[in-house]
C-alpha cells in the first residue's frame, strides 16, 4: 500500500471533469459538456482554493501568524474553507454570516472551530460584508487580519493558477468555452484570465440570477449588489441571466440523471452551459459545479432556524 | 389583526422603499391574501401562479421558520410578527 504523505493544502483542487451525457443528451455528438465536480475538495466546494490562496498570501507577506484571527464575510463555502484551513494551519478563524444561511453550514464551521457573528438576514450577505468592515475598522480591529475576498487579488489568483491548468490540461487543451456563477467573480476572473493565457479565443460566459430576489445560493445579482473590487467585467465574453425555478430545477436533474447531487448555483450554471452548448455545431464547454446539494437540504425536525 | 411583515432589501422597491409592511391577518395564509390585495407586485415575488409560497421563499414567525411550524396554515396572534428572506444570502 502507497502512503501519500500530502498535507490538506495539497489536496485542494485537482477535482474531476464529468462529461454531463444525460442532460446533454440532445446535444450534436460534437459538442461535449463537462462539469467540473468541486465537491471533491477536502472542504466540499470551490471556495477551498481561493481560501487556501488568501491564506497562503497572508502567511507569506507576515500578516497573519498567532494572536491575529483571520476574519471575513461569507454566506457559507468560504467560510467552511477558511475554518478548514485555519484548523489544519493553527490560525483562529472569524466569521461574518446572516443567520438565515443553512444549519448545516453553521455546524461545519463551527466543528472546525470557527468563530460565528451573525448579521441581519433582510440584508442578506451585503449585510454581511458591511458588518464585517465595521469590525474590521472598529475598537478590536488589531484582533483581526480582514480577508475581504471580495476584494483580495489573491482569490481570482487561485483559479488563474489552479483551476484555469486543470480545464485546460484535463480537456488536452481543447476547451471553447468556459461557463460559471458570479458570486465574488474570483472564478471567472481567474479562470478566464488563465485559459486565455493559454487560449485567447476560449470563449467565457458569465452567469447571473435574473432577480435581485433570488435562491441561488452563492450568486449575485451585479446590479442590485454591492459589485467586488475584483471583478473584472472584461474577463467575460458574454453574460447570461437564469431564473432560480430553472436552477433548481436542473440541480434536481443532474442529481437524478446523472448522479451528481450539487447545489442550486451548480444548476444554474448548468443552465447556462446548456444554452452555450445548443448554439454551437462543435466545441468543448467546461462550467464549474461549486459544491454538494447536502448543504441545502432542510432537516425535517422541528428547530428554531433564526438566532 | 394586524401585523407586521419584515421586507428583505431585494424587495423594498416593490413597497415604496419601506423595510416594513402591514396587514390584517389571522395565519400566514391570509397574510399572503393580504399582500396579493395590497402589495400585487411584492406577491408576484413570494407565490407562483398556482398561489403556492415559491420554492427559496422562507418565513419566519418571529425566530420560527413556518416550515417547521404549521406552513402557510401557522396561526398568528397578537404580537406575532413575520418575516420574508430568501432561503440563501446570497452571496459566497
Amino acid at each position: 500500500m502507497h502512503l501519500s504523505p500530502k498535507s490538506l493544502i495539497d489536496t485542494v483542487g485537482g477535482t474531476p471533469l464529468r462529461r454531463l451525457s444525460a442532460v446533454g443528451a440532445h446535444l450534436p455528438a460534437e459538442v461535449e459538456l463537462y462539469g467540473k465536480v468541486e465537491a471533491y475538495n477536502p472542504g466540499g466546494s470551490v471556495k477551498d482554493r481561493p481560501a487556501r490562496q488568501i491564506i497562503l498570501d497572508a502567511i507569506e507577506r507576515g500578516e497573519l501568524g498567532p494572536g491575529v484571527s483571520l476574519l471575513d464575510s461569507t454566506s457559507g463555502n468560504t467560510g467552511v474553507a477558511y475554518a478548514m484551513i485555519g484548523a489544519a494551519l493553527g490560525i483562529e478563524i472569524t466569521l461574518v454570516m446572516p443567520s438565515n444561511v443553512s444549519e448545516a453550514r453553521k455546524d461545519i464551521v463551527q466543528a472546525y472551530g470557527a468563530k460565528l457573528i451573525y448579521s441581519d438576514p433582510l440584508y442578506g450577505s451585503d449585510g454581511a460584508i458591511e458588518l464585517a468592515q465595521e469590525i474590521a475598522s472598529g475598537p478590536d480591529a488589531a484582533r483581526y487580519w480582514y480577508a475581504d475576498q471580495y476584494s483580495n487579488p489573491s482569490n481570482p489568483l487561485a483559479h488563474e493558477l489552479t483551476t484555469a491548468k486543470e480545464i485546460w490540461e484535463d480537456t488536452g487543451g481543447r476547451v471553447t468555452h468556459f461557463v460559471a456563477g458570479l458570486g465574488t467573480t474570483g472564478t471567472i476572473t481567474g479562470t478566464s484570465r488563465g485559459l486565455k493565457k493559454f487560449n485567447a479565443d476560449v470563449q467565457v460566459v458569465a452567469v447571473q440570477p435574473d432577480s435581485s430576489f433570488h435562491g441561488l445560493e452563492g450568486l449575485k445579482h451585479l446590479d442590485s449588489s454591492i459589485v467586488p473590487a475584483i471583478y473584472d467585467p472584461s474577463a467575460h465574453d458574454e453574460q447570461l441571466f437564469v431564473n432560480t425555478d430553472d436552477g433548481w430545477d436542473m440541480a434536481e436533474r443532474l442529481a437524478q440523471e446523472e448522479g451528481l447531487a450539487v447545489g442550486y448555483s451548480s444548476g444554474a450554471a448548468v443552465v447556462g452551459a446548456l444554452r452555450v452548448a445548443e448554439q454551437l455545431s462543435s466545441g468543448v464547454v467546461v462550467t464549474i459545479l461549486c459544491d454538494h446539494a447536502d448543504r441545502y437540504i432542510a432537516r425535517p425536525v422541528a428547530r428554531k432556524r433564526r438566532s | 389583526m394586524a401585523v407586521k411583515i419584515g421586507i428583505p432589501t431585494a424587495l423594498r422597491k416593490l413597497v415604496g422603499g419601506k423595510d416594513e409592511i402591514e396587514v390584517e391577518a389571522a395565519s400566514v395564509k391570509e397574510a399572503i391574501d393580504g399582500i396579493r390585495a395590497s402589495f400585487p407586485e411584492l406577491a408576484q415575488q413570494l407565490v407562483d401562479d398556482a398561489g403556492k409560497l415559491r420554492r427559496f421563499v422562507i418565513i419566519y414567525l418571529n425566530d420560527e421558520d413556518i416550515r417547521f411550524l404549521d406552513g402557510i396554515d401557522t396561526a398568528i396572534s397578537e404580537g406575532d410578527d413575520l418575516t420574508i428572506v430568501p432561503a440563501i444570502a446570497g452571496g459566497v
